[in-house]
């Protein structure tokens, strides 16, 4: 018992003392989730529209992909980055392995599918004539299209969410192709599961409620501008 | 009355789903600021026909001549459709303020802010719904909804309107009070329609013309009495030939009756009409009386009328009785009636029917 109120303890001291190291991490992880989230919302939600929309030859078997690509397993993600980055890997040359820029393209690959599937399954939902009747009102393709997401938005949003709790809470992949490393590739989430393996439990707690905090806090923003939108 | 232009002008449409011929529409003629009505059973393809005239679906084959020019390359189709609405039986408001919808139209074609707020509230004026400008779409009633759905039509000025069975999800006096105020803003502004419908009476109360279809075709297309009175066949006579329709001009008129004249014929009815009007009525051949003499209940009737019988068609229980009394009318009969009165074709009959039985449909000036 006295470990986890010494943690909590401990970990609000490193909270309210606004200890460097800890506000590092912390904005690390902010920017590189928040960097992966937006290349998975351009990608996703582009994608997710076209596939919605546009009728093609083996579209149902796309629409089966994109539905298991969300539920991709962080390791996985992180294996392939992994190689492709590794020094005589196809993509070597970059030099990126164990970098920020190698953790944000292994973090939007995990969410570019989650961001896909929810923006096709929230366009698809969409009344079946109402395409029609944009259409009808004299829209081009691109201001339908727009209408269209317009009224996906609630749905979006929540692909938003859905995205960046994704990727900000998961550390198999961090680990993998950044490494770790102290001051440059160390986020919330691979700094939680080192304390906890060093038996530093009050460091670990005090990483872990950041973490909690900052989910809490952007869900809630997100949140907040959907349900402002609805006008009553 | 306005001359007789065709607005919209169609040849050998045809539209195919998995190979099956889905809607084969010969030719067909829109003729500019009336009123045409598709009716027929669901599935008879109306809706298809609306969607192609529009330009709103992928595939068809055929040609469509909107004021002497071919809608065919992509710029005229999105020409086309910038001088089309359209409105669905279901609203497809979108998620956003009453005001904001009507806009959508006039956004889209990038109508300045100050312009667009006289014209919405012209529209939202004409269709009784200016009160709900600030309200959410999604908190409208059905007929609230569908109010903002012909005012978002309506604002973009179209010069063709198509309306798939705008009515059909609304009871039955919200029906009738939107149902009159469409009629007027299409009589103000002059809009030409063409509106779906599986209901007889409101394609008898709005269209200038009628076109029956059945199985992707139209079976028959003309003025409402001629497709009412002259039903090419029995699937026609069937799904509308229930009553017998006259158009006349009123000649006098008394304290509650007045008398229209039907090609030469006085037919007195009641209601409220000014004497010059033009009016459409109807008579349900259930309120026709035949009887072989003027005595007897015949007389209290004030309509009473020989004629020759051209046709008797069995309807099961009862026999539809076709008589020329000058104009045409229908009469039900009893297969005892049939005997007694031994009724026979080409046999003389007369006919007769209350003031009360002859109802108006709709008066033109």
């Amino acid at each position: 018992m006295d470990i986890i109120i010494d943690g909590i303890k401990q970990a609000f001291i490193l909270l309210f003392t606004l200890d460097p190291e800890v506000l590092g991490i912390t904005w690390l992880s902010l920017e590189v989730s928040g960097i992966a989230t937006l290349i998975s919302l351009l990608i996703g939600i582009s994608v997710g529209t076209a596939v919605a929309l546009i009728q093609f030859p083996g579209r149902r078997i796309v629409i089966s992909l994109i539905n298991t690509g969300m539920g991709l397993p962080p390791v996985v993600v992180g294996l392939f980055v992994t190689i492709f980055l590794w020094r005589n890997g196809p993509l070597g040359f970059l030099e990126i392995l164990y970098t920020p820029e190698a953790i944000i393209i292994a973090q939007a690959i995990i969410a570019t599918p989650i961001v896909m599937g929810i923006s096709l399954a929230a366009i698809q939902h969409l009344p079946a004539n109402l395409r029609l009747q944009i259409m009808a009102l004299g829209a081009t393709r691109l201001q339908m299209v727009w209408i269209l997401v317009k009224e996906a938005r609630l749905p979006l949003l929540a692909a938003i969410m859905a995205g960046f709790g994704g990727v900000i809470s998961e550390v198999g992949a961090s680990i993998m192709v950044g490494g770790n490393i102290k001051g440059y590739t160390r986020v919330l989430t691979t700094a939680t599961v080192m304390e906890t393996s060093k038996g530093n439990f009050d460091i670990a707690m005090a990483l872990g409620i950041i973490l909690l905090l900052l989910a809490f806090m952007v869900n809630a923003i997100l949140t907040q501008i959907q349900q402002r939108d609805r006008p009553r | 009355m306005n001359s007789e232009k065709t607005i919209l002008d169609v040849k050998n449409l045809q539209v195919k789903r998995g190979g099956v011929s889905v809607l084969d529409i010969s030719h067909l003629e829109v003729p500019e600021r009336k009123i045409l009505c598709l009716i027929g059973p669901n599935g008879a393809g109306k809706s298809t026909l609306l969607l192609a005239l529009s330009c709103l679906l992928k595939s068809f084959q055929g040609e469509i001549i909107f004021r002497g020019q071919m809608v065919g390359s992509n710029h005229t189709v999105f020409n086309y459709r910038r001088n089309l609405a359209m409105v669905f039986q279901e609203p497809l408001l979108f998620d956003t303020t009453v005001f904001e919808n009507v806009a959508s139209g006039l956004k889209i074609r990038g109508m300045g802010h100050d312009e667009i707020r006289l014209v919405v509230a012209d529209y939202l004026e004409r269709f009784g719904i200016s009160h709900l400008v600030d309200r959410a779409a999604r908190k409208l009633s059905g007929g609230e909804a569908q109010r903002t759905s012909l005012a978002r039509a309506f604002a973009i000025r179209p010069e063709i309107i198509f309306l798939d069975e705008p009515f059909s999800s609304l009871d039955p006096p919200t029906r009738e009070s939107l149902m009159e105020d469409l009629e007027r803003i299409l009589r103000e502004t002059q809009t030409t329609a063409v509106m779906a419908t599986h209901d007889q009476m409101e394609a008898l109360r709005l269209s200038d013309q009628i076109a029956v279809m059945n199985q992707g075709k139209i079976v028959q297309i003309g003025s409402p009495a001629e497709v009412m009175n002259n039903p090419v066949d029995e699937f026609v006579a069937s799904f509308v030939g229930m009553e017998t329709v006259f158009t006349g001009p009123v000649t006098k008129m008394y304290d509650s009756t007045f008398v229209v004249s039907v090609s030469g014929r006085d037919v007195e009815a009641v209601g409220t009409v000014a004497v010059g009007e033009t009016v459409v009525c109807f008579i349900r051949p259930e309120n026709v009386t035949l009887s072989k003499g003027t005595s007897g209940e015949a007389t209290s009737a004030r309509n009473v009328f020989p004629g020759k019988i051209i046709k008797i068609t069995p309807m099961g229980l009862f026999y539809k009785v076709h008589l020329d009394c000058g104009f045409p009318l229908a009469s039900y009969v009893t297969h005892l009636s049939l005997e007694n009165l031994s009724l026979r074709e080409k046999g003389d009959i007369i006919a007769s029917f209350k003031a009360t039985a002859v109802h108006v449909i709709r008066k033109e000036k």
